[in-house]
């Protein structure tokens, strides 16, 4: 069992001495540490499993592709998902959108119809709608955020009025706001327009569970590597009946039924979706990383501590002078982008990192957002379940002492 | 001194220091009492875009030599910048081009100036010998 006390004797990474101080990691929203679990399971994958899948009669490809199956079966059970064929592979949450603005916007959009995405979106969810819009003539808009970083529900209400929208693509939790979207209830307010909805889930799996057959979001995206998983994969969750009509986004081995010079027939969901030879051995460490994932938000504990954290770190924050938080509405994660006057977001990241803590700074692939508070930088802590309070009291403690350093 | 003498001079320097925090207290007061140029200096024409740290660069070449004001919103920057200029102000051309700009290695600071971090400072330099071989 997973608890508090040894949750990180699991990631032999976070011993690890960085200019002689012990690594504080506060980055996991750009990429979380990986489970002893995942590091043996890919290490025994290599030296005992490692084939290509759905191609071959031979045993290690029917091993292989098993493992491979058996991943999409724990991505089907984490989401919640009806069915296996609903869970595509990509590489990762950005390859989802772009599938997404190839497939979904050939399928039911026509030149002059309206994509909508909202202000706190990560580039991955804006650039692929630009590309798409280039191609084809669709329009991007954006639904405003408030001040405190929650989505504006009046606004969103009427610019899904408009009959060209045709789909909201919206952030379950933004990368640098923290804020947790109200999921459900956007769902219910773009149904009622008849307008689908993708759920950009890079931030959203890691802290909050979601089900999305209660949600009846119509598509959802996240990447491996934010959960414990390697890098390289990622996942598009999609309602059958919506797939089903998508033309592929790639063309290539293992998507087709029958090629012939003239014309091909695609396979079926879901390997319509995944021409090539996927990442297979981070697809089917899939598995013991949301079985870790899936301890953890089953254990209180976790969820006890993640409350403390979010508490104490925004009371101290709060109590420097000069330093503004970006994110304030509830319910929040405990990531915590923030500026202080007259300081600059990376020579804090600078100082800080000699102290042996690691966060980040600059844009954090969210400019336009960024851009909107009138920032052109910040700096941001972003905590796992491994990080404990100790670790968010030195944080505080360091940055105080940079700040008085800059100053 | 010539430009290889404060460059050695520098390397002796920060070689004093053994814990990583004395250097950036250094390079903060060096950045901290960097003068102050001009605002008119820091037109966006002279301004050297990166993703995190912005730089501000203004040259001059009289009596065969090179002279630099340069200015950046971040301090640890403004350090390093303050390094740069103690060493290639007032230079002739060639011998910043002889110069391999290695001194930022040997103490330490290469991290600051590695591409993937796209900062202001690494185009500073880029500009530094653009403007060297312009003159030579
Ligand atoms: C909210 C959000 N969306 C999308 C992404 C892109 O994820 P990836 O780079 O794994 O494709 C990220 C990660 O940086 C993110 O935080």
């Amino acid at each position: 069992m997973i608890s508090v006390e040894n949750i990180r004797d699991n990631f032999p990474i976070l011993s690890q001495k960085v200019y002689g101080k012990s690594l504080i990691y506060l980055d996991n929203a750009a990429t979380s540490q990986r489970p002893l679990s995942v590091i043996d399971f890919q290490e025994s994958f290599s030296r005992e499993c490692n084939a290509n899948v759905h191609r071959a009669v031979h045993s290690l490809s029917g091993i292989a592709t098993d493992l491979y199956e058996s991943g999409r079966e724990a991505v089907r059970s984490f989401l919640d998902a009806e069915y296996k064929e609903e869970i595509i592979f990509t590489s990762g949450t950005t390859a989802s959108i772009n599938l997404m603005a190839h497939s979904f916007v050939e399928a039911f959009c026509a030149r002059g119809d309206v994509i909508v995405i909202s202000q706190a979106e990560h580039h991955s969810n804006i650039v692929p709608w630009q590309m798409a819009a280039l191609r084809t003539g669709i329009e991007v808009k954006v639904a405003p955020i408030n001040r405190d970083g929650s989505i504006d529900l009046e606004e969103l209400r009427e610019i899904l009025k408009d009959k060209r929208v045709k789909l909201l693509s919206i952030t379950h939790i933004s990368n640098v706001l923290g804020v947790v979207n109200p999921i459900q209830e956007i769902v219910k307010i773009a149904h009622n327009q008849g307008v689908k909805v993708l759920v950009d889930g890079a931030q959203g799996v890691v802290h909050s569970l979601i089900s999305v057959r209660e949600t009846d979001v119509d598509f959802y995206a996240f990447s491996g590597h934010k959960i414990y998983a390697p890098t390289g994969i990622g996942v598009l969750y999609g309602k059958r009946e919506l797939l089903d009509i998508m033309p592929p986004f790639m063309g290539g081995g293992d998507m087709v039924d029958t090629v012939t010079f003239e014309k091909t027939i695609y396979a079926p969901l879901p390997l319509k979706f995944e021409a090539g030879t996927q990442n297979i051995a981070a697809v089917a460490s899939l598995k013991p990383a949301l079985e870790f994932a899936m301890q953890i938000s089953d254990n209180d504990e976790f969820v006890n501590r993640e409350r403390q954290i979010v508490e104490y770190v925004t009371k101290e924050l709060n109590v420097i002078e000069g330093l503004t938080i970006l994110g304030t509405a509830t319910p929040k994660i405990p990531l915590f982008s923030f500026v202080i006057d007259g300081v600059h977001h990376e020579d804090v990241a600078q100082i800080l990192d000699k102290m042996g803590v690691a966060v980040r700074s600059g844009l954090v692939c969210a400019e336009p957002l960024i851009n909107s508070y009138g920032y052109t930088g910040i700096i941001r802590a972003s905590f796992a379940p491994y990080n404990t309070l100790e670790e968010a009291q030195i944080f505080i403690k360091s940055l105080h002492r940079a700040i008085s350093m800059l100053k | 001194m010539t430009l290889k003498e404060e460059e050695i001079a520098i390397v002796e320097e920060f070689a004093m220091f053994d814990e990583w925090l004395d250097k950036y207290e250094y390079l903060i007061d060096l950045g901290k009492n960097l003068p102050i140029i001009p605002e008119d200096s820091k037109s966006d024409d002279k301004l050297i875009k990166g993703c995190q740290s912005r730089v501000w660069l203004d040259s001059k070449f009289e009596d065969g030599k090179l002279f630099f004001q340069a200015d950046s919103d971040a301090i640890i920057t403004k350090g390093i910048i303050a390094l740069l200029i103690r060493v290639y102000n007032g230079r002739e051309p060639q011998e910043i081009i002889d110069s391999d700009f290695s001194f930022i290695e040997k103490i330490g600071l290469k991290d600051n100036l590695s591409p993937t971090r796209a900062n202001g400072l690494v185009s500073m330099i880029q500009q530094i010998k653009l403007f060297a071989n312009e003159y030579r």
